[in-house]
């Protein structure tokens, strides 16, 4: 192949905030001829020139979507996380999903190139783990539960496909949680409380990732050859307990178990997402992955780190310090003036 | 006024950024409380004034003239004020490990400082051989029943090389509610090979204690009689990232808590690894937790450098077995040694 530009490329899971925003940066690249984007709902922003298909990617019709448009670059999204949907149809989309649409790939002559959005959680979370996971550590407890098992059957299955298709770029990103204006998932739920309940006698090391940065790997992945699996998060660690306070949220210190039956109460009567055990485990020990990979590869770093991305989140949001802080102020300053 | 100033700097309390200090190297052999009068006693009288306004918080204004200022007091209360912001609004830095050095310096190593300089009172030994900066990997002895030694390391190591001391500790820990985060908290990490290479590649002191369990726990007749060091898992750490290796006796920690028995089944159904009986513990109930005041030393010896090897000798069990042995040896006779200069355990 002459040139290793992507022309078509088909970006699915496209009506949710991820999709969008990815399919935006994307269409602005005059090098690619025509952005696809596929999901089962319509898109609630405008797309500009993405082209919208309303298909399932469950069943095999994705399959003609490929073949008929000539897709070269596929940039698979829709891992879905959320807990608001009943968790058999979350696997269905994720793992069924993934199946489909890697078989379609299979089959087109004009695939090039294959881009998965992957979590971190694939690393599970464990008092045993090593302080910080780089891409060749195996988890020490495997995922048993929810999307992350999910994420690590869906790797599991892109590598089939690049034993069976040597000759596509097949590039893996692990993500950390995203944070950022416009993010909306389960722990930005959870970090919106009023009052937030935390696991007793434990304190998690977290990172997050600005949705800005993560657009923007997504966009060079798509448009440049990085073959690989790379671990996406922002540069350094914030403690949960340290960015509660720079939330300014008090914080009630509850035993896991009640954490979990409390988190039930709320999905049930109160509308809310609950804990999941993936959720109930990074809170207790959380996850730090490595990324010296992912910048060793493109040259880059991301522009926010993992506490500017909180900061930006917090801004977005209406949080920060409450009012008692300003007494600490006054009395200090009267001090040292005197 | 340049020795002045080297005196000075080791009384400002220390944080993450300490300067590695090649004046410190050369009093490092003194003991650490004469190293501390001196500095005093060499005090020049003309530069008093200033430094004490400024230094030695609290402490009165020999002349009362500088009252334009404000006070020792009220900077230090302003200091407290400015620290208790910082940590009810989290603007502090952890290190990817859950490191806090400034709850570590201002918070936990103080206490354990009260038990290290008034209860066991421990003196130190070749602290000339604990390098000021670069990777190093300082491999002692475990013993105590509850891990008491590797707190009173931290504190030495903290007060007079001006490092942090980075353990690698057991899984055990990272299970206990409280324990684990704490233990973050204070720069100490998870005992795996990934972890060690990594602090060591960012040019930290890492501490080791390869006994683990065997060590600690036990019995007390068998007291300074090192167990056998893991599976040489530090020396492959070691040969791989070619940094050397600190053979370090602690003496004192044996007798903190004498385990005479242990309670298997009761261990067992708790997930522990022992449960001890001690002559206190759990005869006087809590007050058993109180450790008994044994008199410590603790003796680091000349490095080992492992060069000649080079880091292909990690895949090699022969060699990694010969080390472990030889470095087993070393630290078994620097006990021995120490524990004579010592004398009797408790005065």
């Amino acid at each position: 192949m002459p040139t290793a530009a992507a022309r078509v490329v088909l970006v699915t899971g496209v009506s949710r905030f991820l999709g969008a925003r990815v399919a935006n940066a994307l269409q602005a690249d005059p090098g690619i001829e025509r952005v696809i984007g596929v999901d089962t709902v319509p898109p609630t922003t405008p797309l500009g020139r993405t082209e919208f298909v309303r298909v399932d990617i469950r069943t095999p019709s994705i399959a003609k979507v490929i073949a008929s448009a000539g897709v070269d670059t596929v940039v698979h999204l829709s891992l879905v996380t959320a807990q608001s949907v009943p968790r058999s149809k979350v696997k269905e989309l994720n793992v069924i999903g993934t199946m489909q649409l890697l078989a379609a790939c299979q089959r087109s002559p004009d695939m090039r190139k294959l881009v998965v959005r992957s979590s971190a959680a694939v690393y599970g979370a464990s008092p045993m783990d090593p302080a910080v996971f780089t891409e060749q550590d195996e988890p020490v407890e495997a995922p048993s539960h929810g999307y992350a098992k999910d994420a690590v059957e869906v790797e599991g299955y892109v590598r089939g496909l690049q034993r069976r298709r040597s000759d596509l770029t097949v590039t893996v990103l692990r993500f950390v949680n995203f944070l950022g204006p416009g993010v909306d998932s389960p722990l930005t739920r959870y970090l919106r409380m009023p009052v937030v309940p935390t696991v007793l006698g434990f304190d998690p090391r977290l990172q997050f990732v600005h949705e800005d940065d993560g657009i923007e790997v997504l966009r060079r992945m798509t448009v440049e050859d990085h073959p690989g699996t790379y671990n996406v998060a922002g540069d350094g660690v914030l403690l949960l307990s340290q960015a509660l306070r720079r939330a300014g949220r008090p914080f009630v210190p509850l035993p896991a178990q009640s954490l979990s039956v409390l988190g039930d109460l709320g999905r049930r009567f109160a509308g809310q997402t609950g804990f999941s055990p993936e959720l109930l485990r990074l809170l207790m020990y959380g996850r730090v992955v490595d990324t010296s990979r992912l910048v060793a590869e493109l040259s880059w770093r991301p522009k926010h780190s993992t506490e500017a991305a909180f900061a930006e989140f917090l801004s977005a949001h209406g949080m920060g310090h409450p009012g008692p802080l300003g007494l600490l102020d006054r009395l200090g300053a009267a001090l040292t003036r005197r | 006024m340049n020795a002045q100033h080297d005196q000075d700097r080791r009384r400002v309390p220390r944080g993450a950024d300490t300067a590695p200090d090649a004046d410190q190297g050369a009093n490092a052999a003194v003991a650490p409380w004469q190293a501390q009068d001196r500095a005093d006693d060499d005090r020049g009288a003309r530069v008093i004034r200033l430094d004490t306004a400024r230094q030695s918080a609290g402490g009165a204004d020999p002349d009362g003239e500088r009252q334009e200022g404000p006070g020792p007091l009220e900077r230090r209360i302003a200091a407290g004020l400015a620290f208790l912001r910082r940590r009810l609004t989290g603007e502090y830095e952890v290190d990817e490990f859950g490191f806090d050095p400034e709850l570590n310096a201002a918070v936990l190593l103080p206490l354990a400082r009260a038990m290290y300089r008034h209860w066991f009172r421990v003196e130190l030994c070749g602290l000339e051989h604990v390098p000021r900066q670069g990777p190093a990997l300082v491999v002692a002895n475990h013993s105590g029943t509850l891990p008491v030694d590797g707190l009173m390391l931290t504190v030495a190591i903290h007060d007079h090389v001006g490092r942090d001391l980075r353990l690698l500790g057991a899984d055990l820990i990272y299970q206990v509610p409280l324990l684990g985060h704490l233990s973050r908290k204070a720069g100490h990490t998870l005992a795996c090979p990934a972890d060690a290479a990594r602090l060591l590649d960012k040019g930290e002191l890492v501490g080791v204690f390869p006994e683990g369990f065997k060590g600690v726990g036990k019995p007390f007749a068998e007291r300074y009689r090192l167990q056998r060091f893991g599976r040489g898992g530090f020396v492959e750490t070691a040969l791989r990232t070619g940094v050397p290796i600190i053979p370090c006796a602690i003496v004192g920690a044996e007798e903190i808590y004498p385990k005479i028995a242990d309670l298997r089944p009761l261990a067992r159904l708790l997930g522990l690894p022992y449960f001890p009986i001690t002559p206190t513990w759990p005869l006087l109930g809590p007050a058993g937790l109180v450790p008994l005041p044994s008199k410590w030393m603790i003796q680091f010896g000349e490095p080992m450098r492992l060069e000649e090897h080079g880091p292909d000798a990690a895949d090699d069990p022969m060699t990694v077995f010969n080390i472990t042995d030889h470095v087993r040896e070393n630290v078994q006779q620097m006990v021995y040694d120490t524990l004579l200069r010592r004398g009797p355990a408790f005065f």
